[in-house]
């Protein structure tokens, strides 16, 4: 399943002044138009929700050295900024992280599942979820407890796959995959248990983590996640162009001068601690990481030093997106967002896949 | 300037206490977030100050007309707010925290309701709904019927030999069943019978051979009303089942789901209704 990835760098040798098939002035010009996405979105999200207070109204009001009543105050700053903020940052790792596994495995169906990201989150939010109870803790740790699992199942899960597939010093992508599955097999069946033994309520909240939703967000929230999911993101760039070297096959990559073991050890830091983070604030929400990484190889190509930037960029968007159709849709009830991003992207997708193919034509 | 400003705000806020009279008044806008609560606002006459209803308020049929504020643990806060609500009254475990979080911050009057599968559970669930709806009399004459008639019900009503299994759901040939601790058996002992499983808390699967060790003479099932997702034929084929006393006679028991399990006002009802099928499905 070798992904064309391969594309740029063979363009890139074949020629040196006028290179073919070069989408890098469409990708920086992608990038522009998803920063205007972007800032759209986000304004209409704090702008929108059921609660109705407007924006613009609070703006004028503080401009005018008006204090904001009690109620707009919390729902825009306590409720609609932390959800838009953390939609960012975690639709931002869920598509980088995509972007890199994607790279990593040369597999275009690798997602942050592939490393055991989301079976170990499970198994730490179930855990957290159904045994929490039975924990004596400080009343304002309650809200963290099901978060610091989630993350914890997610990195421990993730750091044991990798030293599974590390030998002398070199990390085998095959061992991984399938370690991989071993292990995500394992913690489902762990998961099961906890399942098994829950009652009635923990059962509802664990389906309803696993569906996953932005309602917990809050500053508190935001300033723990900020570090691992902003960290990573930024240190990923870097990544790029080993990424770029690393479609020729490993080989090659060491050949033309990349340190593929160093690479692998970066990139899957750079997810496990990520996505580790956005799962763990966020819950389950799938569909992302596979999906904002593809449109963006179909629209500009699939040279990493674009990619990542745009994953970022795209899947920021589109899950602050989804977050507004999730509390606008039932509102003054609520929709899991996990279903949201699976209900309209997943035929999105379907239907750019097939019109790439000439089966569709709209 | 800001004199005038002040000036206009001790008018604004005279005119309020004008308007509303001197003592504190008593909230208009509740929400009510479970469905025994929302059977308890109705029975004491408030439904008019009722805005907004959880999911699994469903009883009576008129509460499907409010607004929805979603699944009673998984509560949106702005969805809340959005219903301007100056009370919110919601059962024990209602949540989750982070939306507790930030309804305390509103200073929204917030009430938990206290939980409970008993008369005294009842009769308490009653009282602090009353008190929260500032009409305690009304209440003290509302728990004191509803304990009456749950005392009525329950007072004669010899079904001790009776062991009652409660299938919640069958997947698969999977039984669901209700162990201890839960809404069904506390509905089942009130009735003056047993529960015939033993052993584990809340609604597991059960076993076949557990199932028959339980050896139930009745088997009594959730009827949601709108599907009948589990028919009679379904459960008696079942080979546990079948070779229960239960099975063996073909008695089963269905019942509304909400009256059964509610522990509301209408629990001396889902009493007398459960102990009369169990003599029926006795004789």
């Amino acid at each position: 399943m070798q992904l064309d990835c391969a594309a740029p760098m063979a363009d890139q040798t074949a020629d040196g002044m006028t290179i073919d098939g070069d989408r890098s002035v469409t990708a920086r010009r992608l990038s522009w138009v998803l920063i205007v996405v972007l800032s759209v979105v986000v304004l209409t999200g704090l702008a929108t929700g059921s609660a109705g207070t407007s924006l613009w109204q609070a703006l004028i009001d503080m401009a005018q050295g008006q204090d904001l009543s009690l109620r707009d105050r919390v729902v825009l700053l306590d409720i609609r900024a932390p959800r838009v903020i953390m939609g960012c940052f975690v639709g931002a790792a869920l598509a980088v992280s995509g972007a890199v596994l994607q790279g990593l495995f040369r597999n275009p169906l690798a997602d942050p599942g592939i490393v055991g990201v989301s079976a170990g989150a499970s198994l730490g939010a179930v855990g957290a979820i159904v045994l929490g109870g039975t924990l004596t803790v400080a009343a304002g740790l309650v809200t963290w407890l099901v978060p610091i699992a989630a993350f914890l199942g997610a990195w421990i899960t993730t750091m044991l796959l990798y030293r599974v597939a590390t030998r002398r010093g070199r990390t085998s992508v095959a061992t991984m995959l399938l370690a991989g599955i071993a292990l995500t097999a394992l913690a489902m069946a762990l998961t099961g248990i906890l399942v098994y033994v829950a009652d009635d309520a923990q059962l509802r909240d664990f389906t309803f983590w696993s569906m996953g939703s932005l309602a917990g967000s809050s500053w508190s929230k935001i300033i723990v996640a900020a570090p691992l999911i902003l960290i990573p993101l930024m240190l990923s760039p870097f990544l790029a162009l080993g990424l770029n070297g690393l479609a020729l096959g490993e080989a090659a990559a060491g050949h033309i001068g990349i340190r593929v073991q160093h690479l692998k050890t970066c990139a899957i830091l750079v997810v496990a601690a990520s996505t580790g983070a956005a799962v763990a604030v966020s819950g389950g929400i799938g569909f992302v990481g596979i999906v904002v990484p593809h449109l963006l190889r179909l629209a500009s190509g699939p040279d990493h030093k674009y990619l990542l930037v745009n994953s970022a960029l795209l899947g920021a968007a589109l899950l602050v997106l989804a977050d507004l159709i999730s509390r606008m849709i039932i509102a003054p009830s609520e929709l899991p967002i996990g279903i949201v991003t699976a209900v309209i992207g997943a035929p999105f997708f379907l239907w750019i896949l097939l019109r790439q193919r000439g089966i569709v034509d709209l | 300037m800001t004199r005038v400003r002040a000036k206009l705000k001790l008018a604004g806020l005279l005119l309020l206490v004008s308007a509303f009279g001197l003592h504190a008044d008593p909230a208009q806008r509740i929400v009510s977030a479970g469905g025994s609560i929302t059977e308890i606002i109705y029975a004491l006459g408030q439904e008019h100050r009722l805005v907004a209803r959880d999911s699994t308020s469903n009883h009576p049929p008129q509460v499907a007309a409010l607004p929805n504020i979603g699944y009673v643990r998984r509560l949106s806060a702005e969805g809340l707010l959005s219903v301007s609500p100056d009370l919110i009254l919601a059962e024990e475990g209602a949540g989750p925290p982070e939306t507790l979080e930030v309804l305390a911050e509103t200073h929204i009057p917030f009430v938990s309701i206290p939980m409970g599968h008993d008369r005294a559970a009842v009769v308490a669930k009653i009282k602090a709904v009353a008190k929260a709806l500032d009409v305690p009399e009304e209440g003290e004459a509302l728990a004191q019927r509803v304990g009456g008639a749950i005392d009525a019900a329950t007072a004669h009503s010899e079904l001790a030999d009776q062991r009652v299994l409660f299938v919640l759901a069958m997947q698969g040939g999977r039984v669901l069943a209700a162990g201890q601790d839960t809404a069904a058996q506390g509905i089942i002992e009130l009735a003056g019978a047993t529960n015939a499983v033993e052993g584990f808390q809340g609604y597991k699967p059960l076993g076949d051979e557990a199932i028959i060790t339980a050896a139930p003479d009745v088997i009594l099932l959730m009827d949601s009303g709108r599907q009948v997702s589990l028919t009679d034929e379904e459960v008696l084929k079942h080979p546990a089942i079948a070779a229960t006393p239960a099975g063996q006679n073909a008695k089963l028991l269905r019942m509304d789901g909400m009256l059964l399990l509610g522990f509301s006002v209408r629990t001396g009802q889902a009493i007398s209704d459960l102990a009369a099928g169990l003599r029926g499905a006795n004789g």
